[in-house]
């Protein structure tokens, strides 16, 4: 988390070394520590200052410091559900991404080179195009007279459409697809980085597929997992448009609650503390996962 | 003799034989669904815009081009919209490009500590929460006694703009080699000829990449606009939030191809000019 202090501490060795570096070297590294200044000030005053802001304001009342909000935060029977189901819902998300993303970089990396660079722009178009316009697609997809409704009708499978858009399951696969090019980029590049002698190894060794896979490319392919999950993860959580297009008004997710209180209740130190809640619940569980990650790659020496 | 020795390896032939052939058979399974899941949406939108009914029932009942027509001829409320987006997004790619290659190259070139500590808190837009930042930042405008204004806007978006170029750029000064700048020195140029002829030549992918992928970040970015635009500056993806949640107007399917279709030419013309693709995994 950006802190003030690790910034300063960041900002005067910079200054230091600027001065102090002697004038023959300074030709030499064209890079200068100063260079980072502009932008290291820029996100003092607009990333950590707003963050610390949000901590003043969570923790603030009419006469000075209080922890109301939080209290009501933890006690009013409503935010917390809220807080957990966003949560689940980004680990659920994350998990079908997963199954599905996995699956798709081991046949990327396995494709010819021409068909990989069909393969990538094919991955890397969804990330490009529009949030809002992904989900519309499913509204198309998932509507009353939608693709699928359409094809059970016709198929003479069910009577009348199905109810698909507002329901959970629905809206983690939509998120799903939407966040797929999160998990797969980050595999693909753990995979492309394992050493094809030890697959080779593993196989002239007698293993199967199976056994290779589970013993020897899915340990060294686990910082690729780890980078895809929390991106897809943190992506999911925030991923305001999505849950309330496909999500409808009757499943409430943290953003929504948090725009909810702020812009149309005007509850500012509340909405402040909810996106506390938010930020410290999504990056916790984002240490917890590296965390997991390291403890299951701390085996590995290649 | 041969005869026990031969059962068992017919049974590991087999066994072998169910190994590859199921492996097979879930890997292309799942990736091949993966494969349709990335691509249909974006061809279900493109065949619906198109549709001649005023629902977006699909499959279409009939094709025609009204609704690309009543988006270009009768909204001036979704064109406006799109001019707003792409004057925010050009100006907050421009200050964060400018911004995030400086950094990356005092970055790239220090090895110490803390550079890795600011490369850290340079990327944790990524990963905080798109609208708790946007709720900060709003507090922290009213705290500093600036008015909402496109000015605003633009501070939010170029923060959100910057992990991205940071990120490539610093990719591809890594790929550079060092003596490459060293030379240049040495021969007696100074930094800025040095960075105008050497460096920045062979990083312009990564600049370019990410500049791009900064600029479609912004283009899209809903949760800081939400909280840091005033009333007058509403931008695209707002509108046309507002259009699918509560009209369901078929003018949201022309205005998502108009958007599929720049984002299919910016995507191939990109990857020709910078090698995109490189810079995203």
């Amino acid at each position: 988390m950006p802190g003030p202090s690790g910034s300063a501490a960041v900002a005067a060795p910079a200054a230091a070394a600027a001065a102090a570096t002697p004038r023959r070297r300074l030709r030499v590294r064209l890079g200068r520590p100063w260079l980072a200044l502009p932008l290291l000030a820029f996100f003092l005053v607009f990333v950590a200052l707003p963050v610390l802001v949000l901590v003043a304001v969570g923790i603030s009342g009419p006469d000075g410091l209080t922890l109301v909000h939080v209290h009501r935060f933890l006690t009013d029977g409503l935010s917390l559900p809220v807080l957990g189901r966003t949560l689940m819902l980004g680990l659920a998300t994350a998990a079908v991404a997963l199954v599905l993303g996995y699956p798709l970089a081991l046949l990327f990396v396995s494709a010819s080179p021409r068909l990989q660079r069909l393969l990538i722009l094919l991955i890397v178009l969804p990330l490009l195009t529009s949030a809002v316009v992904r989900t519309f697609a499913w509204v198309v997809i998932l509507g009353r007279q939608g693709l699928v409704n359409e094809t059970l009708t016709g198929l003479g499978l069910v009577g009348g459409p199905v109810a698909l858009l507002y329901t959970e399951p629905m809206l983690i696969l939509t998120l799903a697809q939407i966040e797929l090019p999160l998990m797969t980029l980050p595999i693909i590049s753990a995979l492309s980085a394992i050493d094809p002698r030890l697959t080779e190894a593993s196989a002239a060794l007698g293993a199967g597929r199976w056994r290779t896979l589970l013993l020897v490319v899915v340990p060294l392919s686990l910082p690729g997992v780890i980078a895809g999950v929390l991106l897809v993860f943190a992506a999911a959580c925030g991923a305001l448009v999505t849950q309330s297009i496909v999500g409808g008004g009757r499943l409430l997710f943290m953003p929504m609650y948090i725009y909810q209180q702020g812009m149309q209740g005007q509850n500012w130190p509340f909405a402040a503390t909810i996106s506390l809640m938010l930020l410290i619940s999504v990056l916790a569980v984002v240490a917890l996962l590296n965390m997991a990650g390291r403890l299951a790659t701390r085996h590995l020496h290649v | 003799m041969s005869e026990p020795a031969r059962t068992p390896s017919r049974r590991a032939r087999l066994w072998r034989r169910l190994d590859a052939w199921s492996y097979a058979a879930v890997l292309s399974t799942l990736g091949g669904a993966a494969m349709v899941l990335l691509a249909l949406p974006t061809v279900i939108v493109l065949v619906t815009s198109f549709t001649s009914a005023a629902t977006l029932r699909f499959p279409p009942p009939g094709f025609s081009t009204q609704w690309y027509r009543a988006l270009v001829l009768a909204s001036p409320e979704i064109v406006d919209a799109a001019l707003v987006s792409l004057q925010v997004a050009a100006v907050a790619t421009a200050a964060a490009t400018v911004l995030a290659t400086s950094a990356a190259i005092a970055i790239d070139a220090s090895a110490s500590r803390w550079a890795r500590v600011a490369d850290t808190m340079l990327m944790s837009p990524l990963l905080l929460p798109g609208l708790a930042l946007a709720l900060g930042l709003l507090l922290t405008f009213s705290l500093l006694d600036m008015r909402l204004s496109m000015t605003t806007l633009i501070i939010g978006h170029t923060v959100i703009c910057c992990p991205f170029i940071l990120r490539t750029t610093l990719a591809s000064l890594a790929q550079i080699d060092r003596v490459l700048a060293e030379c240049s020195s040495s021969l007696g140029a100074g930094a800025l000829f040095t960075f105008a002829h050497v460096t920045f030549p062979l990083a312009r992918g990564g600049i370019g990449a990410g500049a791009f992928i900064a600029f479609m970040a912004s283009f899209d970015n809903v949760a800081i606009s939400l909280f840091l635009a005033d009333a007058h500056s509403e931008v695209l993806p707002i509108r046309l939030w507002d259009l699918i949640e509560n009209l369901l107007d078929v003018r949201a399917a022309a205005a998502s191809g108009v958007l599929i279709v720049t984002t299919i030419v910016l995507m191939v013309v990109m990857e020709r000019l910078t090698g995109l693709s490189r810079y995203v995994r």
